[in-house]
C-alpha cells in the first residue's frame, strides 16, 4: 500500500471492537460496524424485543384498534444523574406520560441519541439501561432507534429524544378545552420534587438533604383512575413551569377561571425549604411523575382514592375548583385569608436576590 | 417548617388586620421599602386584608429594578469580552439593558453562570485561574456584606483574575429623595428588616427627626409585616412618629458591627443613579481605593459607557404612588413584561408589571 492511495473517510471506520473503546468516538455515529456494536451490545440487550432484534430500517407494528396518540419530546437535562434518577427515567417517563395525558394507553416508544465524542461508554450503558427497565415498568417497548455522534464540545455528554404512540380507548375524551364550570381540580402528590431534585446538584449548592426527583410513568395510574372515572375532564403532567403553567394554560384554554386553596397544596418539607431559601414558588418548578386531573364533583372522590391507591399518588389531595368567574385567570386562596393571582411566567423561574 | 409557619397562621394574621382596620380612622399611605416585603405582600394578599385602612405603596426596594441600564449595559459589555466568566445572581439575567439581556449575550456564546453567592464566584476564579472571572455585585446592604466578604478574600489570597462590578444602593438616601419630593403622598416607612440586621436603625433617627414620619423595622412573614402595620398605623393616629423596631428576633440597634467594619474598609460612600428615580447623592456603594483593583469597571475599561433612559417611561412617579401603572402613556405599548422600559416593570413584583399581569383581565375584582 503506498502513503499516496486516496482514503475515503466517509467509508472510515476503526477496526477496534466496542469494548475496546472506554468512550464515544465519531465512527459509533458512523454507521459502520462501530454503530452496529453499538446496538448489538448496547442497546439490544437493554431494550430486549422481538421488533427491535429484528434489526429492520422501521418497526413494523399491528394496528391496534382506537384512536392513536402520537408525542414526542426530547430529553437535555444537567446533570444526567440525579437523585432520584437519570436522562434515561425522564426519556421514557416524559414520553410515556404524554400519551397517558390524552387518555392512551402508551405501546411504543422510538429513541433518538445525540451524543458527544467521548462520552464514557459506561455512563451510555447505565442510561440505556435505565430506559430499559423503565420502558418494561411502564409496558412499553421501545422499537427503534437512532444514534449520532457530535465532535466534542457540540454536545453536553448525551441528548434523547424520545417519540410515542399510544391507543385512545373509544369512550374516553380527555382535553385541555374540557374544564367545566365547578369541576374538582386534583393533584397526584407533591409538587416541585423534580425541578428541585435538580437545582440541589447543580453546581454551586449544596443542601444539607438529599431531594430526590419523583420521575415515574403515570400510565398505571392513569389507567386505574380511568376505570373508575373514564369521563375525566382533563390530565396534564405539570412539567416546565409547574403546576402553575399547567393550569393557566388550562383556564386560557378552557376559558375558564381556577381558584386553588393554597394550603390543600402537597408539597414535601425539603423542597418548601429549598424554595424559601432561593426565593422559589413550588407552584412554578417541574415534576416528572405527578399528573392534575380535572374531573366532575361526583367522580372527585373517586377519582382521589383511585389515585391514593397507586404508589405515585399517596399523597394526592384535591386543591381547587373551576369557576365560571375571573375567566383564563389561575387564583389562589392564600392560608392568611388573601386572594392572588399566579399568572405564567414569561421565562423560567429564576432564584431571586431579595 | 420551624421559623416560618409560626409567622404565617392564617387566624393571628386576621386578628392583627382586624386591630389595624380597628384602630384606622382613615386610610394611611404607607411604604413598604424592600421587594422582599413587597413580595410577601402581594403573595399572601395582605394589602387586601387592609383595604380602606392602609394603602400600601410598594417602594423602590427591588435592587433588580432600580439597577441603572447604564450598569447593565457595562455588565453586558464585559460579559461579552473573550475569556472572562460572568457571576450573576439569577434575576439580573432577564433585565434589559439598552439593547439586550444577559441571556442573550449567554446565547451569542458569552460564558455567564447563575451563582448562589459571591463566594462561589470567588471558587470559580480560583479553579479558572486562566479566565478573568466578573461577580456582578448588586443590592442592598443585606446582600453588601457577602461582597465585601468576596473581595477581601480575594484580595487576602491574592487573586488577581477575580473582579467585581459593583452597584450597590442604600436605603437611608433613597427614603430622603422619596421625602423630598415635592409630590411625596408617603405618610410612613417599613425599613427593611434584612437591611437593619446588618446595619442597625440608629440610622433612622435623623430622618424620623427631619421628615416627621414613623419608620418601623418590619420583617418579611405575613404576621412580621402586619405587626409592623400595626404599630406605624398606631403612631400615625397619635402623630408621634418615631423609629420603632418591629423585628425584633433579628434587629438590634447597633446592627451587625463585624460586617459593618468590613463594609467600611471595601466600600465607600458614592453618587448613584436609580433606574426610574434618577441620581441621588450618596445613595451607594463602590469599592474602596484600597480595593480598586479588584473594581470591574476598572479591569476592563467601561467607565465611558453611557445610556439613556427611557423618555416614555414615568416608573419614578409610580413608585412614589403618585401616578397609577396604566396612566403612564408607554404601558401596555412600549413598555411591557417583555420589552420593560423602567424599574416598575422589569420585576414581577414592579407595579407596572402587577398591573400589566393581573390589569389588562379586568375581571380581577371578581375574584376576591
Amino acid at each position: 500500500m503506498s502513503v499516496t492511495m486516496k482514503v475515503d473517510f466517509s467509508q472510515w471506520s476503526c477496526p477496534l471492537p466496542l469494548r475496546d473503546y472506554p468512550s464515544i468516538v465519531m465512527g459509533h455515529g458512523g454507521g459502520g460496524q462501530l454503530s452496529a456494536e453499538l446496538i448489538e451490545h448496547l442497546f439490544v440487550p437493554a431494550f430486549r424485543n422481538t421488533t427491535l432484534e429484528s434489526m429492520a430500517d422501521s418497526s413494523v407494528l399491528p394496528r391496534p384498534s382506537g384512536r392513536l396518540a402520537f408525542s414526542t419530546d426530547s430529553y437535555v437535562v444537567q446533570p444526567l444523574f440525579f437523585p432520584g434518577g437519570s436522562i434515561g427515567d425522564l426519556a421514557v417517563h416524559g414520553t410515556v406520560n404524554d400519551l397517558s395525558m390524552s387518555g392512551a394507553t402508551p405501546l411504543y416508544l422510538s429513541a433518538g441519541f445525540i451524543l458527544e465524542e467521548g462520552f464514557p461508554l459506561s455512563q451510555l450503558a447505565a442510561i440505556v439501561d435505565r430506559m430499559g427497565r423503565a420502558a418494561r415498568e411502564a409496558g412499553v417497548q421501545i422499537v427503534t432507534g437512532d444514534t449520532k455522534v457530535v465532535e466534542k464540545g457540540h454536545g453536553d455528554g448525551c441528548y434523547i429524544n424520545t417519540a410515542g404512540v399510544g391507543v385512545i380507548a373509544d369512550n374516553i375524551e380527555i382535553g385541555p378545552t374540557r374544564a367545566a364550570n365547578g369541576d374538582v381540580v386534583i393533584v397526584s402528590g407533591t409538587v416541585g420534587d423534580h425541578g428541585m431534585a435538580i437545582m440541589s446538584v447543580r453546581e454551586g449548592l449544596e443542601f444539607e438533604t438529599i431531594i430526590e426527583s419523583d420521575t415515574a410513568a403515570l400510565n398505571g395510574m392513569v389507567a386505574s383512575l380511568l376505570r373508575f372515572a373514564p369521563h375525566v375532564h382533563v390530565l396534564r403532567d405539570p412539567t416546565r413551569g409547574g403546576l402553575a403553567t399547567s393550569l393557566n394554560e388550562i383556564a386560557g384554554q378552557s376559558n375558564v377561571g381556577i381558584l386553588i386553596e393554597e394550603r390543600s397544596l402537597p408539597v414535601l418539607q425539603d423542597v418548601q425549604s429549598a424554595c424559601e431559601l432561593l426565593g422559589m414558588d413550588p407552584m412554578y418548578v417541574a415534576n416528572e411523575g405527578k399528573l392534575v386531573a380535572i374531573v366532575d364533583p361526583s367522580v372527585a372522590e373517586a377519582v382521589l382514592a383511585a389515585m391514593r391507591e397507586h404508589p405515585h399518588g399517596r399523597n394526592a389531595a384535591i386543591i381547587g375548583r373551576v369557576t365560571e368567574q375571573h375567566k383564563g385567570i389561575l387564583a389562589a386562596k392564600t392560608p392568611i385569608g388573601g386572594t392572588r393571582i399566579i399568572p405564567l411566567q414569561i421565562g423560567e423561574q429564576l432564584p431571586r436576590i431579595c | 417548617m420551624k421559623y416560618l409557619d409560626e409567622f404565617r397562621d392564617g387566624e393571628l394574621a386576621r386578628s392583627l388586620a382586624r386591630q389595624i382596620q380597628q384602630t384606622a380612622t382613615r386610610s394611611w399611605a404607607i411604604m413598604e421599602v424592600c421587594g422582599g416585603q413587597t413580595h410577601s405582600i402581594v403573595r399572601n394578599g395582605l394589602d387586601q386584608l387592609l383595604e380602606g385602612a392602609v394603602e400600601m405603596i410598594h417602594g423602590p426596594g427591588c435592587p433588580v429594578c432600580v439597577t441603572p441600564l447604564e450598569l447593565i449595559d457595562k455588565a453586558l459589555a464585559i460579559a461579552s469580552e473573550p475569556g472572562v466568566i460572568f457571576c450573576s445572581f439569577g434575576d439580573m439575567l432577564r433585565v434589559p439593558g439598552s439593547h439586550f439581556d444577559l441571556f442573550r449575550v449567554k446565547a451569542d456564546g458569552a460564558d455567564v453562570r447563575v451563582v448562589y453567592s459571591p463566594l462561589d464566584a470567588l471558587t470559580i476564579a480560583r479553579q479558572n485561574p486562566d479566565r478573568e472571572v466578573v461577580f456582578f455585585g448588586i443590592g442592598f446592604e443585606t446582600t453588601a456584606p457577602a461582597n465585601a466578604m468576596a473581595v477581601h478574600q480575594a484580595k487576602q489570597q491574592g487573586l488577581k483574575n477575580f473582579s467585581m462590578l459593583v452597584s450597590h444602593v442604600l436605603v437611608p438616601p433613597a427614603i430622603e429623595a422619596i421625602m423630598n419630593s415635592p409630590s411625596c403622598r408617603v405618610q410612613a416607612f417599613l425599613a427593611a428588616g434584612h437591611v437593619c440586621s446588618v446595619m442597625g436603625y440608629w440610622q433612622y433617627y435623623p430622618l424620623v427627626e427631619r421628615y416627621r414620619v414613623p419608620i418601623v423595622i418590619t420583617g418579611f412573614e405575613p404576621l412580621d409585616l402586619l405587626e409592623g402595620i400595626r404599630r406605624t398605623v398606631i403612631q400615625l393616629e397619635a402623630g408621634t412618629p418615631q423609629v420603632e423596631n418591629a423585628y425584633e428576633r433579628a434587629v438590634c440597634f447597633e446592627g451587625n458591627q463585624p460586617a459593618q467594619a468590613l463594609l467600611a474598609q471595601v466600600f465607600e460612600v458614592t453618587d448613584r443613579s436609580w433606574r426610574g428615580i434618577g441620581m441621588i447623592p450618596r445613595s451607594g456603594w463602590k469599592l474602596s481605593d484600597a480595593y480598586r483593583d479588584f473594581d470591574a469597571e476598572y479591569r476592563f475599561s467601561v467607565g465611558n459607557i453611557r445610556a439613556e433612559e427611557s423618555p416614555i417611561c414615568r416608573s419614578g412617579e409610580v413608585l412614589q404612588g403618585n401616578l397609577k401603572p396604566n396612566e403612564c402613556p408607554g404601558f401596555g405599548k412600549e413598555c411591557t413584561p417583555r420589552h420593560p422600559l423602567g424599574a416598575t416593570m422589569v420585576s414581577s413584583e414592579g407595579a407596572c408589571a402587577a398591573y400589566y399581569n393581573y390589569g389588562r383581565f379586568v375581571a380581577v375584582d371578581s375574584i376576591r
